[in-house]
């Protein structure tokens, strides 16, 4: 183990391709495991046209459809609709809601859609977006053809009819959390 | 009326600051090329005038949200009449603005105290350093007058009550995380400083690493502590008991810490042996480099989560113009200069050297694989090729094995000396610490836990090699000296640092491994009456109440839990909060702390028909995770104290104290 003994230029040129190596490699890995978990997003717009694959993680989003929530009264199963009030897409999900969760709502999911068109969520995450509905929705949406009016406007009646119904609710009741499902 | 223009006073100093921040990096950094003394000696008073300046502006700030002064946008947005008084107090960086004008404020701090401990340094050195982290000010005191103005008013149409903060942020976590973090992000910028103004001066010897490490560890300690807080707030606040999520603003936080780590590390190296000088000022500056992409990412907006207050496009490009030229600009003096202060020095393979350049490429490559994950997505977006997310297996898959790789030579590095280390000395000193590490880690799973698992083993046994070469040095070390009291006395104070850091390690990989593998974790539907096993212990919900708090309504659950068949029992009540000035509802975690195990309970969902969707949770170990950090950032503390930085001030000739190689107890044993 002397080494040290030999050039100096020998040593740089030793530490020089292992780190080209190690580079490498660790490039290598990365990018596979980077193929392996990437998590593309779809709206239910491209849901329906068929885009997204089958079987695979996926996140999706949109708004929650009013009264489209469906809780199985004996467990913590639950089914709703996720639309972007063109197209719809069934979720089932087991588990804990978000506080944010809440009907008119967007909301963004990650599971995997399986072949009757309903997606089987692990994770569910509330979106409280000012415009009422996740960027990449409204994104999709007008890639998909349709202008902003068609849907934002929607979105955000149906959004403030709710809140409003809620705030109404919320004077009427004594409870600090009356659901609306 | 004074109060009524304390927001303008706030202002006008904040103007003023920039002003002095300007003379701060121009007069110095000119003088210094020029050497012109008179020039550089603007250095220390303007470094002392700008903070000063935005310390006025900052305490204007915080006095414009004790007195509710609703007419500034900023308070009235981010505060309400209601909030308690030490929320309103932290509320001001609970926000863009305030939390920029939070940074600027330790910036000028961290050079405040450059200043103020510098007086042994040469004068053009002094004079570059504050130069250069005057030009920072410049940037981000710029930044706010341009783009996030703390003060603007809302006249004449000024709000009776403020919007409330954030429910999520009324925390003692708001409190204690953010400026923790931000003086560990905004402390690097002193030895980035320190690494331009060597590169501008063309000298890098020990007396500079010298002092730089202790910058370094400060600033490397507050930024080890500011993440775990973080992580801790992250636990109990968002309701669901994980601790880290490999979300981009965490990441953000991890990139320069792993650096960090490194540049640390490197600086040993630069101290003892004069090696790897270019590599510890490119580690300097990436960092920094770091700390501010952190910035961008976190302020900009381009993430969604519950750091990103505002969306507003021109700051997020002030930010990157403020990147971009910090990057451009540090990398081409770099390359221009470095090869002047670089030097080669010899070392065998198998040395603490050696083992430092491992560690380093180890930090360097977990950096790189956590950047690329953070960042590839943000990228695809911006450049319009879909949207994707990366998730934590990806990170987990990359991150754990390298950081076991990386133990491994952990355990070789606090024993094996300088320049070479005889094979045959480590493996004397090593294989029982290795035979006790692979047999304790494999069997105590076996023996405490109800399964065995293999993660758990193989995280025991990496955390046992970090730690027993560490006993075994200390033992050879004290049985050396004639009495043990002796022994422990003449161990440096940078050697316990170095302990006590390692150590810190060891203990959150034993609690990652432990808690990641051991967590139990139920959803149930409970109503009064239901009881649940979790663990060994049983859960039992009496009943349902409500209370009203000082800005909220709260459901609030009462869960009697008792373990096993003992007779103890306690209360533990989880609460959904509603927010009254928000109407944002928010969960309020009940959790049964403990050092081998937290039982966490919180409140999901009301089901309607009496009973809650409960989310129930046993966390083994989880405390070791924080635990460990704070001994990591102790150790980094206590490494400053040693006194060799403070001999420093009686060692007027820098030159001199370069050309003895260590000084330090560390060099006697390099020749032992």
């Amino acid at each position: 183990m002397t080494l040290s003994l030999t050039p100096k230029r020998k040593q740089k040129l030793y530490v020089l391709l292992g780190l080209v190596a190690l580079a490498a490699i660790a490039v290598g890995l990365t990018l596979y495991a980077l193929r392996a978990n990437i998590n593309l997003f779809f709206s239910p717009v491209q849901i329906a046209a068929g885009e997204a694959p089958f079987e695979r993680q996926i996140r999706a989003g949109g708004m929650v459809r009013e009264g489209t929530v469906v809780r199985n009264p004996d467990s913590l199963d639950v089914e709703f609709t996720v639309t972007d009030y063109v197209d719809d897409v069934r979720v089932h999900y087991s588990g804990i809601l978000p506080d944010l969760f809440r009907e008119g709502q967007g909301v963004v999911v990650v599971g995997q859609l399986h072949q009757g068109g309903h997606i089987m969520a692990d994770q569910v995450l509330a979106r409280h977006d000012e415009n009422y509905m996740p960027p990449e929705v409204a994104q999709a949406l007008e890639e998909a053809g349709y202008k902003p009016e068609d849907f934002q406007q929607k979105a955000a009646d149906v959004a403030k009819r709710l809140e409003a119904e809620k705030a109404a609710g919320n004077r009427n009741g004594d409870g600090a959390t009356s659901s609306s499902y | 009326m004074l109060t009524k223009m304390i927001p303008e006073i706030g202002h006008y100093a904040l103007v003023i600051a920039l002003l002095l921040a300007a003379v701060q990096s121009v007069m110095p950094l000119a003088g210094a090329a020029t050497r012109r003394p008179l020039w550089m000696a603007y250095a220390r008073p303007m470094a002392t005038g700008q903070f000063l300046f935005v310390a006025i502006a900052y305490a204007c700030l915080t006095a414009s949200y004790m007195l509710d002064d609703f007419s500034v946008a900023n308070v009235a947005n981010n505060s309400n009449s209601m909030l308690p008084w030490y929320y309103k107090f932290s509320a001001v960086w609970g926000n863009h603005e305030g939390s920029v004008l939070l940074w600027s404020l330790m910036l000028a701090g961290w050079g405040y105290f450059a200043a103020s401990f510098s007086r042994e340094l040469p004068r053009d050195m002094v004079a570059r350093v504050l130069g250069v982290m005057g030009l920072v000010c410049v940037g981000f005191l710029l930044f706010i007058l341009v783009t996030s103005n703390p003060f603007e008013r809302l006249l004449p149409h000024m709000p009776a009550d403020g919007a409330d903060l954030n429910p999520l942020l009324q925390d003692i976590g708001l409190i204690l995380h953010p400026p923790m973090l931000y003086m560990g992000y905004v402390g690097f910028s002193v030895v980035f400083a320190f690494a331009i103004a060597a590169l501008l001066g063309g000298r890098l010897d020990a007396a500079w690493a010298r002092w730089a490490r202790p910058w370094t560890n400060l600033a490397w300690a507050c930024l080890t502590v500011g993440i775990a807080l973080g992580s801790w707030w992250a636990y109990y606040e968002l309701g669901w008991g994980g601790w880290w999520f490999w979300d981009p603003v965490e990441n953000a936080s991890l990139l320069p810490w792993l650096t960090g780590t490194a540049l640390m590390h490197s600086l040993a190296v630069t101290e003892k042996r004069g090696a790897f000088k270019s590599w510890t000022l490119l580690l300097a500056i990436t960092t920094f480099s770091l700390s501010l992409l952190g910035t961008f990412l976190v302020r900009s907006g381009v993430l969604t989560s519950v750091h990103a207050f505002a969306n507003d496009p021109s700051r997020g490009f002030f930010i990157l113009m403020l990147l971009g030229i910090t990057v451009g600009l540090s990398l081409l003096i770099f390359a221009l200069r470095a090869p002047r202060v670089s030097h080669t020095v010899g070392f065998s393979w198998l040395s603490r050297d050696a083992l430092l350049l491992i560690n380093n490429l180890m930090l360097v490559i977990m950096t790189v694989t956590v950047l690329l994950g953070t960042v590839y997505p943000l990228l695809l977006d911006a450049l319009d090729l879909g949207k994707i997310s990366v998730g934590p297996p990806y990170f987990n898959a990359l991150f754990v094995p390298l950081t076991l790789i990386m133990s491994v030579f952990m355990g070789l590095g606090p024993i094996s000396r300088w320049k070479e280390t005889a094979p045959s000395l480590l493996v004397r000193r090593l294989w029982l610490a290795a035979v006790v590490a692979v047999v304790l880690g494999a069997a105590l799973p076996l023996i405490f836990a109800e399964r065995w698992s293999a993660p758990v083993a193989v995280g025991l046994i990496a955390a046992l090699w970090i730690v027993l070469p560490m006993l075994r040095d200390l033992y050879d070390k004290v049985r050396r000296a004639s009495t043990i009291g002796a022994g422990l006395k003449k161990l440096s104070l940078a050697y316990w640092g170095m302990q006590l850091g390692h150590l810190g390690v060891a203990v959150t990989i034993v609690g990652v491994a432990v808690v990641s593998n051991y967590n139990i974790e139920r959803n149930v539907r409970m109503g009064p009456g239901d009881s649940v096993q979790v663990a060994g212990y049983t859960f039992t919900m009496i009943e349902l109440t409500d209370r009203r708090g000082a800005n909220f309504l709260a459901d609030r659950a009462v869960i009697e839990v008792q373990r096993g068949d003992s007779n103890r029992r306690f209360t533990m009540n989880p609460e959904k909060r509603l927010y009254l000035a928000t109407g944002m509802p928010m969960t309020q975690v009940a959790l049964r702390p403990g050092f081998f195990r937290d039982l966490y309970v919180a409140m999901g969902e009301d089901l309607g028909d009496g009973s809650w969707a409960m989310r129930v949770q046993y966390k083994p170990f989880v405390r070791w995770l924080w635990l460990g950090a704070l001994l990591m950032s102790i150790g980094g503390v206590l490494a400053v104290a040693d006194k060799r930085y403070r001999r420093m001030a009686t060692a007027p000739d820098p030159e001199e104290a370069a050309l003895k190689p260590a000084g330090g107890d560390r060099g006697k044993e390099a020749t032992a």
